[in-house]
Order: C-alpha cells, then sequence, then structure tokens
C-alpha cells in the first residue's frame, strides 16, 4: 500500500477532497467580506453573526412557517440583506470618512449585540436542521462516501464565486462600484447615486454571508455561536488573499480548506491554528497579502 | 476633490490630535485621582481596586501606542498573558519572591514585545493590526498545548508572597497598596514618555511619518521602542493580575482579551491622559454588576462599541476635555 | 448612673441583633449562562436550587435561605474573583454547580482555604475527589470515571471490542479518554486509534473519515457540548452508521439530544445519572421543573443542584448552622442522601456522592410519544459499581490514613 507519510493516499485523497469542500464554504463565506471590503473600505466584522442570522432565519421559517430549505435559500439572503441596508443606511454611512478602523470596531460592536441577543433567546445548543430530502444521500466514490449536500455546496460556491467576480470585474456595474470608491464625487457628478449604491452593495454582501449561512444550516449546527468562531479565520482569508481582491479571497479559501485538511492528517491539534501560520507568513512576505493593492 | 486629497482630509486614529499637555495644568486631576485611590479600599473591596488597577495600567500601556504612536494592535493579550503565565510560573514553581516574579513576567512581555514588534512595525494600519493577531493566536496555540502553563486549567495556586521579603501580602488591602504604587509609577512614567523629545518625535511620526523621515528621524526605530514600552507596561500589568488573583488563565492570551482593552481606551478616550484609567473602570463595573444578568452582558458591550464609535468618540474623558476647555 | 447602664445594656445587645439579623444561608449557583454549557446547567440550575430551597420553605434553622447566581463564562478567573467576592463579601456559604474542569478545581482550593461549601455537580473531572479532593468538597452528579466505566464497559460486553477516539484537545477530553481505555482494555477490547481535535471544531468530516478507515466497531466521543452534537451530525451525513459502526457519546445531555433531533441520534449509547422519564418521582419533579424552565426538560446537572442544595440544607438543618464548612460537609457525609431524583445513596469519605447511574440508548423517532421522550433504559448501573472505588482513589484524604 503506497503512504505518503505514513497516510494511506487512499485515506490522502478523501481528506483533500474534503478539505476542497470545506475550502468551497471559506470562499463562499469570504466572498461577501471581500465584496464588502475591496468596493466599500468598510472591515465588516459582523459578517460572522449575519451569517448566523441567515441560518436563524432559515430555522424560524421551517419551525413557524413551514418554509423549507428551498425556500429559505432565496427568503433569507433577502431579508437579512435588507436588515444588513439598514446597519448601513443609519449607521456605517455616519462613519464613512473615517479611518476604516472605526468601522472594524463598530461592526466588532453589532456583531456582539446580534450574537448576543440570539443567544439569549435560543439558547447555545442549536436547533436541528435537516438536509433537504433531494439532497439527502451521497455516492461510494471508491476511495471515500461523498454526501450529495458537500457536492451541492461545492457547486453553489464555485458558481457563486465565479458569478461575482465576473460582475465586479468584467461588467459596467461592477466598474461603476469600484470607481465610486476611489473617487465617489467624481461619479456623482457623472450622475449615479452614490450613496445608494453603496448601501446595495453592502445588501449585497451580506446577502451571500447570510446565503453561506442557509446552505450551513443543514450540515452546522444553527447556533448563536456559529459566526464567532468563524469569523476570524474568514477575516484571514480575506486578508491572506489581499483585501482588495474579491479573486484573491476565492482562491484563498479553497487553499486554506485544502491545507487545513492536509493539517487535520498529519498534525490535527493544529488545524484551527494553521491559518495564522499562513497569515503571519504571507503578511511577511507580501505586505497586503497575496493579491492586494498595496496599502 | 481628487482621491489624494481626500486620503489625506480622511481621518486617523485617533480622530482628534492629542495637544501638547503641559504636566504642571494636570496637577490637580492627579491629586484628585490619588486621593480617591488612597481612601478606596476602605470603602470598596480591595480585591475588586486592584482588577481595575490592572486593567488601567494595561489600557495606559494599550494607549500609549494607539493614542500617541497611531498604531492599533489586535494581539496585546499575547504581552499582558505571556507576563502573566511566566510570573506565575516564577512565583509559583521557581519560588521567587514577589518583586522577581513581577519583573520576571514584564521582561518576558519586553523581549516579546521586540521580536513582534520588529515582525510587524513594517506593515501599516489594518495589516498591522493582522500580524499582530496572528501572531497572539499563534501564542494562544502554543499557550493551550505547552505543558507549562496548565493548559484551559491555568497555572493555580500562585503564591502572593512578601513584599521584599517583609511585608506579607496576603491581606488584600496590603497588596491594594502596593499594587497602586506600581500602578502610579506605570502611569507616571507613560506620561513621563510622552512629555519628551521622545515623545515629541513619536507625535511628529504619528502626524506625517514621511516628513519625519526626510528630517532624520528613523521612524521605524522609533515606532520601536514605543511598541516594546507598550508590550513591557503591559506585561507589569498582567504579572500583577496573576499575583492578585493567584491564577494565570488562557483567556488572558485570547483575542477576546485584546478586544477588552481596546474598548476600555475607546471608551475613555484615544490619546488622552486619564482616559485609558475611566475606561478600565467603567468597563469593570459595568461587568461586574451585569455578570448577575448573565448572558447581557455582551450584548451592553456591544452597544457601548456602536455608541462609542457613532456619537461618543472622543470618549468620556475627551467629552470631558473639550467641555471643560483643558487636556485632560 | 442608671442612664449610663442602660446604654451599655443596650450596646452589648446591639451586636447580637446585629448578628442575629445577618444570619442568612446564602447560597450562590456559578455556572456558565453565556457559552457552551449554557443548556446543561446555566439559568435551569438556578430554577433547580430554587425548588429545593422552596421544599424546606425558604427557611432552615431559623435562618432565610437566599440564592444568588453568576456567570463565569468558562474562565477560571472569573469564576475565582466571583467566588472569592462572594465568600470575603457578600458572605456567600455554599457553592453549587460550576461546570468546565479547570473552573471547578481553581473554586475547589478557593472554598477549601475559606472553608466554605462547594457541591459540583456540573464538572466532569475525576480529580474533584482524586487528587485534587478538599474535605469541603462534595462532587455529585457524574465524573470521567463513572462515565468510562458505564458506557465504556456496557458497550465492549454488547461486543463493541474495537474502539476509536475523537478526542477533545483539552484536559477534560484526554481524561475520559484515558478513563474509557482503561475500561475497554479491561474488558478485552482493543483501541485501534484515536485523533484530537481542538475544541469548538464545526467540522467533524475530516476526523470522521479517519475514524471510517480505523474499521473500528466503536467510534468514542471523547468529547461534549456542541463537539459532540458536531461530531454526531457529521457521522450521520457522511453514513457512518449506514457503514457498520457505531457511535458511543462518552458525555452526552438531553440537552445536545434535544438540539440533534431523533432522527440524527437515533442509537446513540449514553451514560447518565438521571433521566427525567425514568420514574414517576422524577416525572412529578420535572414536570414541575419544565413549567419554570419554559418547558425544557431537566438535565442531570440542573438535578443533581436540585439534590445537592436539599442534602445542604439537610446538614445545616441538623447542625443548626452554616459557619464551618468542613463540619458541614462531614454531616452531609454522615446523613445518608435521599431524594425523589438520585434515590438513596450516600456521600463518601472523599466527597463522591454514590448513586446509580443509567445506560440509555436514543429511541428511533417512530418508538418516541412526544417531546422530551428520547431515551430508553439498557440497564442500570446499582452505585456500589459505578463509581472509582475507593481502593483505587488519590484522594489525600483518604491515602493518608
Amino acid at each position: 500500500m503506497n503512504t505518503v507519510f505514513g497516510v494511506p493516499i487512499q485515506a490522502l485523497f478523501s481528506q483533500l477532497l474534503v478539505g476542497l469542500i470545506n475550502g468551497s464554504f471559506y470562499a463562499l463565506l469570504s466572498l461577501g467580506l471581500a465584496v464588502i471590503f475591496g468596493l466599500l473600505n468598510v472591515i465588516n466584522f459582523c459578517h460572522g453573526a449575519l451569517y448566523m442570522l441567515g441560518a436563524l432565519v432559515a430555522w424560524l421559517m421551517l419551525e413557524h412557517f413551514g418554509i423549507g430549505y428551498w425556500g429559505a435559500l432565496i427568503i433569507a439572503p433577502i431579508a437579512v440583506g435588507l436588515f444588513g441596508a439598514l446597519i448601513e443606511r443609519t449607521m456605517i454611512k455616519r462613519i464613512a470618512g473615517l479611518d476604516p478602523l472605526y468601522g472594524l470596531l463598530l461592526t466588532f460592536g453589532l456583531a456582539l449585540i446580534i450574537q448576543g441577543v440570539a443567544r439569549n433567546y435560543f439558547g447555545v445548543s442549536g436547533e436541528p436542521y435537516e438536509i433537504p430530502p433531494q439532497l439527502t444521500g451521497g455516492r461510494n466514490l471508491g476511495f471515500m462516501f461523498l454526501p450529495n449536500y458537500r457536492a451541492w455546496v461545492v457547486l453553489v460556491s464555485v458558481l457563486l464565486c465565479g458569478s461575482t467576480w465576473y460582475v465586479t470585474e468584467r461588467t459596467r456595474l461592477g466598474s461603476y462600484l469600484r470607481a465610486a470608491t476611489e473617487n465617489p464625487l467624481l461619479v456623482q457628478a457623472f450622475g449615479i447615486n452614490v450613496p445608494r449604491m453603496i448601501t446595495i452593495t453592502y445588501a449585497l454582501g451580506v446577502g451571500l454571508a447570510a446565503l453561506a449561512g442557509v446552505m450551513a444550516a443543514p450540515i452546522y449546527r444553527v447556533n448563536p455561536l456559529m459566526g464567532a468562531d468563524l469569523i476570524i479565520v474568514v477575516f484571514a482569508v480575506v486578508v491572506i488573499g489581499g483585501m482588495g481582491s474579491i479573486f484573491g479571497s476565492i482562491l484563498t479559501g479553497f487553499g486554506l480548506g485544502v491545507i487545513e485538511g492536509l493539517t487535520k492528517v498529519y498534525y490535527p491539534e493544529a488545524s484551527s491554528t494553521v491559518v495564522f501560520v499562513i497569515m503571519a507568513i504571507v503578511l511577511l512576505l507580501k505586505p497586503a497579502g497575496l493579491f492586494g493593492r498595496t496599502a | 476633490m481628487t482621491a489624494r486629497v481626500a486620503a489625506e482630509t480622511r481621518a486617523s486614529v485617533p480622530d482628534r490630535a492629542p495637544t501638547r499637555v503641559d504636566i504642571r495644568s494636570l496637577r490637580l486631576p492627579i491629586a484628585i485621582m490619588i486621593v480617591i485611590a488612597l481612601g478606596a479600599p476602605f470603602v470598596i473591596y480591595p480585591v475588586f481596586l486592584m482588577k481595575m488597577l490592572c486593567w488601567a495600567l494595561f489600557a495606559c500601556a494599550f494607549n500609549l501606542l494607539i493614542g500617541y504612536v497611531g498604531l492599533l494592535s489586535f494581539g496585546h493579550a499575547l504581552f499582558f498573558g505571556a507576563a502573566g503565565y511566566l510570573a506565575g510560573h516564577a512565583a509559583k514553581v521557581w519560588g521567587l519572591p514577589f518583586e522577581l516574579s513581577v519583573l520576571t513576567g514584564m521582561g518576558t512581555a519586553a523581549v516579546l514585545g521586540l521580536v513582534v514588534g520588529w515582525i510587524a512595525i513594517r506593515r501599516q494600519g489594518i495589516y498591522f493590526a493582522m500580524i499582530t493577531l496572528a501572531l497572539a493566536q499563534l501564542f494562544y496555540f502554543f499557550c493551550l498545548r505547552a505543558p507549562f502553563t496548565g493548559g484551559e486549567d491555568g497555572i493555580q495556586g500562585v503564591p502572593r508572597g512578601k513584599l521584599f521579603g517583609a511585608l506579607s501580602l496576603d491581606d488584600n488591602r496590603a497588596m491594594y497598596f502596593v499594587v497602586l504604587a506600581i500602578f502610579l509609577l506605570g502611569f507616571f512614567f507613560i506620561l513621563r514618555v510622552i512629555h519628551s523629545p521622545f515623545g515629541q518625535v513619536l507625535k511628529a511620526v504619528r502626524e506625517n511619518e514621511p516628513r519625519a523621515v526626510s528630517l532624520g528621524y528613523k521612524s521605524d526605530q522609533y515606532k520601536l521602542i514605543a511598541f516594546v514600552l507598550s508590550a513591557a507596561l503591559s506585561g507589569l500589568a498582567g504579572a500583577l493580575k496573576t499575583i492578585v488573583f493567584q491564577l494565570a488563565s488562557l483567556d488572558s492570551v485570547y483575542w477576546t482579551t485584546s478586544g477588552e482593552v481596546i474598548l476600555m481606551v475607546l471608551l475613555g478616550g484615544l490619546g488622552t491622559v486619564f482616559g485609558p484609567v475611566v475606561g478600565a473602570v467603567v468597563i469593570v463595573c459595568v461587568e461586574s454588576y451585569l455578570a448577575q444578568l448573565g448572558g447581557w452582558v455582551t450584548v451592553v458591550q456591544g452597544v457601548l462599541f456602536v455608541v462609542c464609535v457613532l456619537a461618543f468618540r472622543r470618549g468620556i474623558i475627551g467629552e470631558l476635555s473639550r467641555v471643560l476647555h483643558r487636556p485632560l | 448612673m442608671r442612664i449610663a447602664s442602660r446604654l451599655l445594656a443596650l450596646v452589648c445587645l446591639l451586636p447580637v441583633a446585629a448578628l442575629a439579623q445577618e444570619k442568612v444561608v446564602k447560597i450562590g449557583v456559578l455556572n456558565d449562562q453565556s457559552g457552551l454549557y449554557t443548556d446543561l446547567g446555566g439559568p435551569g440550575s438556578v430554577i433547580a436550587a430554587k425548588m429545593a430551597a422552596e421544599e424546606f420553605g425558604n427557611k432552615v434553622a431559623g435562618m432565610p435561605i437566599e440564592i444568588v447566581t453568576a456567570d463565569h463564562q468558562n474562565k477560571p478567573d472569573i469564576g475565582s474573583s466571583i467566588a472569592t467576592k462572594w465568600i470575603d463579601v457578600d458572605k456567600v456559604d455554599a457553592i453549587l454547580d460550576v461546570p468546565n474542569s479547570g473552573v471547578s478545581l481553581a473554586i475547589a482550593k478557593i472554598v477549601a482555604d475559606k472553608n466554605k461549601v462547594f457541591i459540583d455537580s456540573g464538572a466532569a473531572t475525576s480529580d474533584l475527589t482524586g487528587k485534587a479532593c478538599t474535605p469541603n468538597t462534595v462532587h455529585w452528579t457524574y465524573d470521567t470515571w463513572a462515565l468510562a466505566n458505564g458506557t465504556g464497559k456496557e458497550v465492549v460486553k454488547a461486543g463493541g471490542d474495537t474502539w476509536f477516539f475523537l478526542t477533545a484537545d483539552y484536559a477534560f477530553g484526554k481524561a475520559l479518554e484515558r478513563d474509557t481505555t482503561a475500561v475497554v482494555q479491561a474488558n478485552g477490547g482493543k483501541v485501534l486509534g484515536s485523533v484530537l481535535h481542538p475544541l469548538n471544531t464545526p467540522d467533524f468530516s475530516s476526523f470522521l473519515l479517519q475514524a471510517q478507515a480505523s474499521k473500528a466497531k466503536i467510534i468514542g466521543l471523547a468529547n461534549a457540548g456542541g463537539d459532540t452534537i458536531n461530531s454526531i451530525k457529521s457521522a450521520s451525513e457522511f453514513g457512518i452508521v449506514q457503514g457498520g459502526q457505531k457511535l458511543a457519546g462518552l458525555l452526552v445531555f438531553i440537552s445536545d439530544v434535544h438540539a440533534l433531533g431523533l432522527k440524527t441520534a437515533q442509537g446513540l449509547q449514553l451514560t447518565t445519572a438521571f433521566y427525567w422519564d425514568h420514574d414517576d418521582k422524577t416525572r412529578a419533579w420535572s414536570k414541575k421543573f419544565a413549567a419554570r424552565h419554559g418547558g425544557k426538560m431537566p438535565t442531570m446537572v440542573q438535578a443533581g443542584v436540585y439534590a445537592g442544595v436539599l442534602h445542604y440544607l439537610k446538614a445545616v438543618q441538623a447542625l443548626k448552622s452554616d459557619e464551618d464548612g468542613k463540619a458541614v460537609v462531614d454531616k452531609m457525609k454522615a446523613i445518608p442522601t435521599d431524594d425523589p431524583l438520585f434515590g438513596k445513596g450516600s456521600v463518601r469519605a472523599d466527597g463522591r456522592t454514590i448513586h446509580p447511574m443509567y445506560l440509555y440508548e436514543v429511541k428511533k423517532p417512530a418508538e418516541s410519544k412526544g417531546p422530551w421522550d428520547y431515551y430508553k433504559l439498557i440497564r442500570e448501573i446499582p452505585a456500589d459499581q459505578a463509581f472509582r472505588p475507593l481502593s483505587q482513589s488519590d484522594c489525600p484524604l483518604i491515602t493518608k490514613k
């Protein structure tokens, strides 16, 4: 039997695949964050809490309105996105001209509030949420059993990442958004409603987070603290990828999943810390991240 | 307005530059602070007061970095906690007396400050914050696994020891006055640093680094020295805290501790002299009184963050100083 | 002269009057109310304590009973400063609950130093009645030894003789793995491997794959709370149970099963000290509890708080005082325990409360007749076999004799 450092090749492949799946999840989650920072220069620390809200809304819809997964997939991002727009309008706009670190502190405070309130009403053990019947089961790939739902997550993630990148980098809407951050007054002089675009962009980023939350609900628990554990990792992903670059965070998300997967095989206790090792190394070699615009 | 002008007019952290403060004008507030501190242990539980003093010292050390140098570090828990562990280990396992244990902790923090600072100083803004966070989390992981830290049990049963071999520190009031003396030493040291030629260079670097460099000042070296001072004093606070509570635990090195000290300084007033002290006192009181409310503490902390950033950027002391028209 | 002597008499009476007014039996419930363990103890433990006080009419030996509570947030720092303040300033006489082994060890030391009473029903570490035992500590409900012995032994005897562990990388997880490994090997089983995972891991797919590859018949979950729930959820997704392997949850609370749902948790075997639906007495009490706790049935931790407070109050009543913590605990060890929740038992010399433990299996959804009807009994483990025997104890109180 062939082994790589003591691990059989078959097992290694299965771990890499699992890592890739997790990576697609990281990429999806960091996408919203990258959009918000890349286009709006806002360090959105409440991204994790909004992701949790997406999952929570999905569960609430099932409990109280009987609306299942497919409905939640559409409604939850819209609902949470609207909430995001509200936050942007009432609070984030007020600190727009200041150092982005104030945005970080503000959104950090918001995250504490959202999570604290959710926790006081729903407890911490979480609520059960089932995988929708159309996606249960899996197929045996020979070296491992791949649940259908996880394959679905990869599919959605790749689609969304691809289309978001395309919209921001290749379409006119994307170029308006990018111009608006660099020079809002000039863009406004051209007749484009910059404040509204910024609100919409923020809402879109938040919606992406909520969508990731709905996708997570069946496989991770729906619990008020689910965002808190992930936010630091997602942040690290965006920073490593380069804070202005959407492509960077997508690539880093997938990459981190794979590296974490390898770590889980060879040194599992370190699997939640390896992201910081990478972040430290990358920032030392490339100060603005892998693909970032220099600060 | 071009992008360049817009970027230049964008305010930097903190919102308002600290004005030149004449130490003599601070005599009255300092006197008030000392009088309150001397009388307090007879009215309020001394251990609670000592907790405030340790955090206040930590907050002052942190304020040195963010208020006067303009660098936001997300990893100061590293110094606070590392010093705590070393001081605890020194007192319990090596049997060192109080002063030496505290100095061991402080020295450890200073060395770590040199290492982290040297790595991180090259970066600016959010990248500086992220590197400090990454290094702090790595250190957390190290503490989690290293046997000498006791993992999540921490180092328990750290003896209080005797001051200079003579005064037993097991009595809470005696310990309090020792801690108060050390806090005041640290406080005045920071005050002196700010009002020295060194402090003026720091201010110049903060206001306009390219210009300072063009005048011949090696800005990186100045920033590094300030960073090490901030780390060492944070370590002093952490070492004191371990001896007071006789416990060194893992969450002193977790990133939420870094977040707490940021909140304290923000609430008190960035770049003010008394801001960090007031901020620390308020936050410790809020946490203590709300402990009965259990889960709502984090919500209140969140609300404080939001309110401070939106409406109250100058912090308590900042607003007070604006109202009184005198720097505090 | 007369006025002076009258004044003198009054003055002499004052301290006595003050003392008489001051004496209150204060009980502090210290636990996690905002983090990982909120649902196993949390506010529910406070309700349980209040219910026990009410059994005495809120007064014992002429002194009113007062219950205070605080959130230690799973931090030894915060836990010790609350405990110190409670005892020094607020005159708390007994501290209850305290989940999280690290915090409980710190509290045990503080309470012993200040000669008060510590009744822990939330933490798992068997060190509380082992090398860290004190004359002021009583450990109720469960510990790592009892869990390992219950689930481990039963599962091996039923044919699960090869094991693979998923262990939480901290003291509790490792202790649980160590104790269970000893039991498995003593009963003729083999441990094929184990993997350490960081605390609070959301995704277990990678670790479960390793467990699957080991082909062990039993996958032992040496973790708790959110990690256990996540492991079980991922296992069901990856078809572990369908593939022929079984999961053994070494520390599972009814709140965890409730969060998982029967569809995912069915077939899981677990050891517990208390189940609300065990008999008429437990049912009656639990229904009263649930009415005050938002319809949620009690966990064994909360039941332990009730029983602990009840027994404490009995001891205080017999002694007519609560001043000397060690004396109260000695009384608690002298009086046999008897309450509707744990039945008849006793508190041993090392502080360990002896009562039966039970091995349950989670029902299939079809077998459940209503909400919270989750367990079916496999076997009762009699009190004298459930806990680590004194002969194996490393408690200084025992070994010094």
